[in-house]
């Protein structure tokens, strides 16, 4: 991805520059740490209490330590009265051909955006865009009786084609910003050396856009993973993914389910973000791409 | 040039569109074709209800009930105030976490956390953390500042929906952060230095440099963050009050009713929902093209 190192400043002015900036010094450090003390305990804070109450067998009001520890709430987590094995093959099922589809529909779309200029450009990213904006509960509110028709409510397939909804914009946004700082002269040259189409794809494209591909597919599949109120809708209450147990748990239910649930449920965007951290730190494609839509 | 053209092959001219194809299809086929057949359902046609007759009965039953504009208030007031709120807090974290200092790259890091985290999630953490009962409870019980659950703040299932909103910008801040930062970084020191040596103050740098550097990402941001917030429907549900609620929870609520004829009620106020962000993008254009323009 593109992280370029940040030139450092020329020493000469600038370091004149900077000592008439001296008294402003201290406030900027306050500034620092506080910013750097919130993000650290609004990120780990989250963490540890879902940790402590997954954990947790006796935690009366005042400790803010459990008192007894023990295993019961994952016991019945993985049991299968609770549904959660069940749920969370459905939601691998629904996130894995989610990102499949949105891969086969998105990729030339945006290519075609990233590297191409064509009559009508805006119309057609407007056209993909919309869904970010406009709610696709509305949409799949509209469809559901189309649906039943067709037979596709409580559907893997049903599912999976309205997560389509709001998971085609993304994707196509990330991917096009991808090409669009991807050079195809090498292509080119490839194919005047004799390569074939399949054979420049594999050896010359692809390895020039795995990481932003791997983004893509990633962010894609999160996006279904944690569609909630659609695959309701859609699932017609047959079809059960993991929110969907996890949801009542969060009303009213065990809280120490609820918080093994959510750990379950979080795993794989935990895993997302090690796979992609680099991609989205500084200066990133994947993320300036948010500012243009 | 038309000789140029016409010699251009078919496969060639027809090589964009087929490319755009899929994409497109999906769209207006599932997103535009889900909005034509809900706002049809909406003015009264619904044959499986057995109704046939178009009619705007719907939408003035939806808008004339009592809740509806107290919901409508309610979705607003928290969509607007995430969305300011996250605005503000996202740009003050980028600008310092642009700079680099020890255990910029850590915080760095972990801002990126909540980006992938479903938002069921953070609803989840926030219930844990400021329950009455919650991790924070215990911590000011610890510290001696209440004596029992009652009396720390009820900000879940609230009327402020404060619950709601912490749910919401914890995963917004980051979001809009990210993006400011990425583009603060494809910017460069360059013009902030420029203003520096022409004897630009921090102050003169941070209002006529940088903020007009960020302001067209900011705006693409906070016009999803909005919209996103908008339409919603799990957050509020699990953390705001049962009454007033949101537009959308109403929406579905009326939609999943057992007796089919109350369908097309739920829908005229999705589709009320719909026209409101349609609106906002529309609107959006404009600012971004007049913006552009000058």
């Amino acid at each position: 991805m593109t992280s370029t190192p940040t030139p450092e400043l020329a020493p000469g002015p600038a370091q004149a520059v900077s000592e008439r900036l001296l008294p402003e010094r201290r406030q900027i450090n306050w500034l620092r740490w506080a910013t750097v003390t919130i993000i650290v305990v609004s990120v780990v804070l989250p963490g540890v209490s879902l940790l402590l109450r997954s954990f947790a067998f006796r935690w009366h009001y005042p400790d803010v330590v459990p008192g007894e520890w023990g295993l019961d709430a994952w016991a019945y987590t993985i049991d299968d009265t609770s549904r959660v094995f069940e749920s969370l093959g459905n939601s691998l099922r629904i996130a894995l051909l989610t990102t499949t589809l949105a891969l086969l529909v998105g990729m030339p779309a945006a290519r075609a955006l990233g590297q191409h200029q064509f009559r009508g450009k805006r119309v057609v990213e407007w056209i993909l865009m919309m869904p970010i904006i406009v709610p696709a509960l509305v949409a799949a509110m509209g469809i559901h009786i189309v649906f039943i028709r067709l037979g596709l409510t409580a559907t893997v397939l049903g599912v999976s084609l309205v997560h389509l909804i709001p998971a085609t914009p993304y994707f196509v946004l990330v991917m096009s910003s991808v090409f669009a700082n991807y050079s195809p002269a090498l292509e080119e040259t490839a194919r005047t050396l004799g390569a074939n189409k399949i054979r420049v794809f594999r050896y010359v494209t692809l390895p020039a856009i795995s990481s932003g591909l791997l983004v893509a597919c990633l962010f894609t599949f999160l996006i279904s993973w944690s569609q909630y109120v659609t695959t309701v809708l859609i699932g017609s209450g047959i079809l059960i993914t993991l929110p969907m147990v996890l949801f009542p748990f969060l009303g009213q239910g065990n809280a120490a389910v609820a918080a093994s649930i959510t750990l379950i449920f979080v795993a794989p965007a935990v895993m997302v973000l090690i796979l992609t951290s680099r991609s989205l730190g500084r200066g990133s494609t994947v993320m300036g791409g948010f500012g243009k839509v | 040039m038309t000789l140029e053209r016409r010699r251009t092959p078919l496969k060639e001219r027809l090589k964009i569109p087929l490319m755009l194809t899929p994409a497109l299809a999906v769209i207006l086929l599932l997103f535009l074709g889900g909005l034509v057949a809900g706002l049809m359902q909406s003015l009264g046609y619904f044959p499986a209800a057995g109704l046939t007759e178009f009619t705007f009965r719907h939408y003035v039953d939806a808008v004339t009930d009592r809740n509806f504009l107290i919901s409508l208030w309610t979705t607003f007031r928290i969509a607007f105030s995430v969305t300011l709120l996250s605005t503000v807090l996202a740009v003050g974290a980028a600008l310092v976490l642009r700079q680099r200092f020890s255990g910029s790259r850590l915080a760095t890091f972990l801002f990126q956390i909540p980006l992938p985290v479903p938002h069921l999630v953070a609803a989840s953490a926030v219930i844990l953390l400021f329950s009455q009962s919650g991790l924070l409870s215990r911590i000011a019980a610890a510290l001696g500042l209440i004596n029992a659950p009652g009396e720390f703040p009820a900000i879940l299932y609230d009327k402020a929906s404060i619950g709601v909103m912490l749910s919401f910008m914890w995963k917004e801040i980051p979001f809009i952060g990210l993006v400011v930062l990425a583009i603060l970084q494809s910017v460069g020191p360059q013009y902030e230095e420029l203003a520096q040596t022409l004897g630009a103050t921090k102050r003169q740098r941070l209002v006529h440099v940088l903020l007009p550097l960020i302001m067209p990402g900011v705006v693409s941001t906070w016009i999803i963050v909005f919209a996103f917030t908008f339409a919603n429907f799990e957050i509020p549900l699990l953390l705001g009050q049962s009454f007033p609620t949101t537009l959308p929870v109403q929406a579905f609520r009326e939609f999943q009713r057992p007796e089919l004829t109350s369908r097309p009620t739920g829908m005229a106020i999705a589709i009320v929902l719909a026209v409101i962000t349609v609106l906002l993008l529309i609107a959006y254009r404009r600012l971004a093209r007049y913006s552009r323009s000058t």
